[in-house]
Parts: C-alpha cells; sequence; structure tokens
C-alpha cells in the first residue's frame, strides 16, 4: 500500500478548493469546497486513506461560525489519521454528496448525522433516521436551536412516543411481518417500493 | 364434606386427617402469587446488571420464587423495568405490559426508571409511571442487588394483602383516548424539572 498523501499533496491536487488546513493537537485538519469533497475524500481512499472511521458534524455555540461536517480517515498502512471538513451554512439548507459508494460504512453513519443535524447526504440510498425513530418531527436534537428538553410539553412528546409503531423502523426485508408497511412515512413507502435500498 | 381415598372406596378420612386443611382463598391464593413471582426482564442500562447479580448465585432471587425468568410476557407476572426508558422504547413497553395476563405487577427499578433521573433531556420518559402502573419504585443509581430484593419483597407483602373479590384490582387499564395512560396536564406535572436541572430552561 502507498503512504497516504500529505497536506501538501492534496493542495496540489485540488488547489484552492483546500481552504484551510491546521495542526491541532498534533492531528492534520483541512476544510474542503463542500461542492468538491466527494472528490476529494474519493481521491484519499484511493490514495491511501482506506479507512472511514467515522462521519459525524460540529455546530459552534458561535451563530456566526459554519456547521462543520466531519470525515475522520486513517490510512491503515502507516497509522496516519486525517481529518476533512467541510463548511456549511447553517441557515442554509444543509447537504453534502454523499460517500456511501465509496465506503459501505457510511451508511449508518451518515443515516445519524442526518438524523441528529438534518445534513442531507446527496445520493444516500436511504437516508433516513436511524437512532430517533421514522415519524419523529421535533427537529435535529444536536442542533444548537433545539431545547434540551425538546421543543413539545412531555405530555406530547410521550403520546407521540406511543402512538409510533416500533415494528415500523424496520426495512423492507427486515419485515417478514410487513404489517408495519402501513405505519411508514408516505415517502418511505414510495422509497421501499421502488427497492432502492440495497442497490447500493 | 370429605375425600374418598382411592385405595379404600367408601371410606371417607375424618377430620383429624392431615391431609386436611382450612384457610381463606385470599390466604392460600395469594401465598401461591407472592411465592412464584415470574419476573419480565426488561433491562435497559446499568440496573440490568445489578439485575442480573440479584439474579446469579451470589444473591440468588430464586430464594424468594422468582427463578424462573419469564423471557415471554405471556408468562410473566411481574414486569421489571431495570433502567432508563427512551421515548423510542415507550411503545415496546407499552406493548409488552399489555401482553401480560393478569393477575400482573411492575417495579420500576433505579432513578430513571422512576424519575428519567438525570437524563432529563428531549428523549428519555420521566417516569415509566407516565405508561404502565407501577407497584414498587426501587430508589437508587443503581440500585444494589440487596435494594431491589427488598423491594421485590415488599410488592409480595403488597400482594399478600390484595383480595380476589376486588374487582377493580385486577382491571386492564388501557391508553385513553387520546392516547396516553395518565391526563396531559398530569404527566406534564410530574415530568417537571427538579434538583440540578431546574437550571436548565426548556429554552437553553
Amino acid at each position: 500500500m502507498s503512504p497516504a498523501p500529505d497536506v501538501p499533496a492534496l493542495r496540489a491536487k485540488f488547489g484552492t478548493a483546500v481552504t484551510r488546513h491546521a495542526v491541532i493537537a498534533g492531528d492534520d485538519i483541512v476544510w474542503i469546497a463542500a461542492d468538491r469533497a466527494r472528490e476529494a475524500l474519493a481521491w484519499l481512499k484511493a490514495e491511501g486513506y482506506g479507512y472511514l472511521v467515522d462521519i459525524t458534524a460540529v455546530e459552534y455555540r458561535d451563530p456566526e461560525l459554519p456547521l462543520e461536517v466531519v470525515w475522520m480517515l486513517r490510512d491503515l498502512g502507516t497509522a496516519r489519521d486525517l481529518r476533512v471538513k467541510v463548511a456549511l451554512d447553517p441557515k442554509a439548507p444543509l447537504a453534502v454528496d454523499s460517500v456511501v459508494d465509496l465506503w459501505r460504512g457510511a451508511d449508518w453513519l451518515e443515516r445519524e448525522v442526518y438524523d441528529m443535524f438534518g445534513v442531507t447526504f446527496r445520493g444516500h440510498p436511504d437516508l433516513r433516521r436511524l437512532l430517533m425513530w421514522e415519524t419523529y418531527h421535533e427537529g435535529h436534537p444536536l442542533r444548537k436551536g433545539f431545547p434540551l428538553r425538546g421543543h413539545f410539553s412531555r405530555a406530547e412528546q410521550t403520546r407521540q412516543a406511543l402512538a409510533a409503531n416500533p415494528e415500523a423502523h424496520y426495512s423492507m426485508e427486515e419485515l417478514s411481518i410487513a404489517e408495519a408497511y402501513d405505519d411508514l412515512p408516505q415517502e418511505m413507502r414510495e422509497r421501499l417500493a421502488r427497492g432502492e435500498r440495497g442497490n447500493v | 364434606m370429605g375425600l374418598t381415598l382411592p385405595e379404600a372406596p367408601g371410606a371417607t378420612v375424618s377430620s383429624m386427617s392431615p391431609n386436611w386443611m382450612t384457610t381463606r382463598v385470599d390466604a392460600v391464593i395469594n401465598w401461591g402469587r407472592a411465592n412464584s413471582l415470574w419476573p419480565m426482564p426488561f433491562g435497559t442500562a446499568c440496573c440490568a446488571i445489578e439485575f442480573m447479580a440479584s439474579a446469579a448465585a451470589r444473591f440468588d432471587l430464586s430464594r424468594f420464587g422468582m427463578e424462573r425468568m419469564s423471557f415471554s410476557p405471556r408468562q410473566a407476572d411481574l414486569l421489571i423495568c431495570a433502567g432508563r426508558l427512551p421515548f423510542k422504547l415507550a411503545p415496546v413497553i407499552r406493548k409488552i405490559w399489555d401482553q401480560m395476563p393478569q393477575p400482573k405487577w411492575a417495579i420500576s427499578m433505579g432513578a430513571c426508571a422512576s424519575t428519567g433521573g438525570i437524563f432529563d433531556t428531549y428523549a428519555m420518559v420521566q417516569g415509566i409511571d407516565t405508561i404502565i402502573p407501577v407497584d414498587v419504585y426501587v430508589p437508587g443509581c443503581p440500585p444494589r442487588p440487596e435494594g431491589l430484593i427488598y423491594g421485590i419483597t415488599m410488592l409480595q407483602k403488597k400482594v399478600r394483602g390484595e383480595t380476589l373479590f376486588d374487582w377493580n384490582l385486577r382491571d386492564e387499564r388501557p391508553l385513553g383516548p387520546e392516547g396516553l395512560f395518565l391526563p396531559a396536564p398530569r404527566i406534564d406535572e410530574i415530568s417537571e424539572p427538579f434538583g440540578n436541572s431546574v437550571h436548565q430552561t426548556r429554552s437553553a
């Protein structure tokens, strides 16, 4: 396995799309323009960073700072780490390109970021909530604008939770008893009917 | 009134026979119920570890007639919720409770199951008594096995005090028309923040 490229190599390849580079506590962090992030991640994967450790997001308390989507990459051959960030405007609709076709393991990571932060991953085959239930519509809990106890009253939260069908969390394949199908949200039923899940 | 012995047809047992006893129906049925509570373990967190310790050799729950963990709610008498209950599990515990046949009781084990505990957040039920009726609350974070066993013996005491002829005692209490177990204002009232969490306002 070839050694993973360093930041100057990334800069040489992507030029001004690499907007910033910092070394914090010994970790290399690069910020990449949102429209070229997928391309850069694909290149980094091909060049040695084969292991996607995690995808997450950060929203800062300062409302002027952007919301960042973070990819943690590792080169297993040389044990080098690289953190790739994309800065998004938290006031605009949040969207980046999915990397599920590069790393199959990105599937649930992206679903979690979507669930908690509301970041849409374009091209994700099955983007629905992972931790909260399908029909949860109080918001995205890890956003700074989300109150700790949620928006609704406790009684309303309890009512909505009790009204949820626990079996409606599963995909079509998991539903050997497909009775919960009617309880799924409309757009999810359409997606499942088109058979989009599993065709990655 | 007497019994006909199979080996001696026609002979009646004398009233002095040791095969006879008189008792109250309540006493004998409650004796049976209290000493063979089959728990349905609903373990969601660290309380479940203490619950496992209670059931294992050192603390040995079977001394009190609870050696038979019922992993099917249909054969269970006692639901032990060991651990915090997220809202996502609320319909699950409600379904399990509804699947348990009467007579049935519930123990809320630990601070989180009883009140939400430290998890005064968007994701957590603030006490399982907003979802199902609870008979005994066991305090602690998590309670020691002795604490759980004390709670179970308290429940046994409660069972022994019940009467078979109180028809309301064993009524099913399904969710109300608005889909809630308790009235909405009551849930809001008992879910009010307390202790350190009052410093966190709803808008913070």
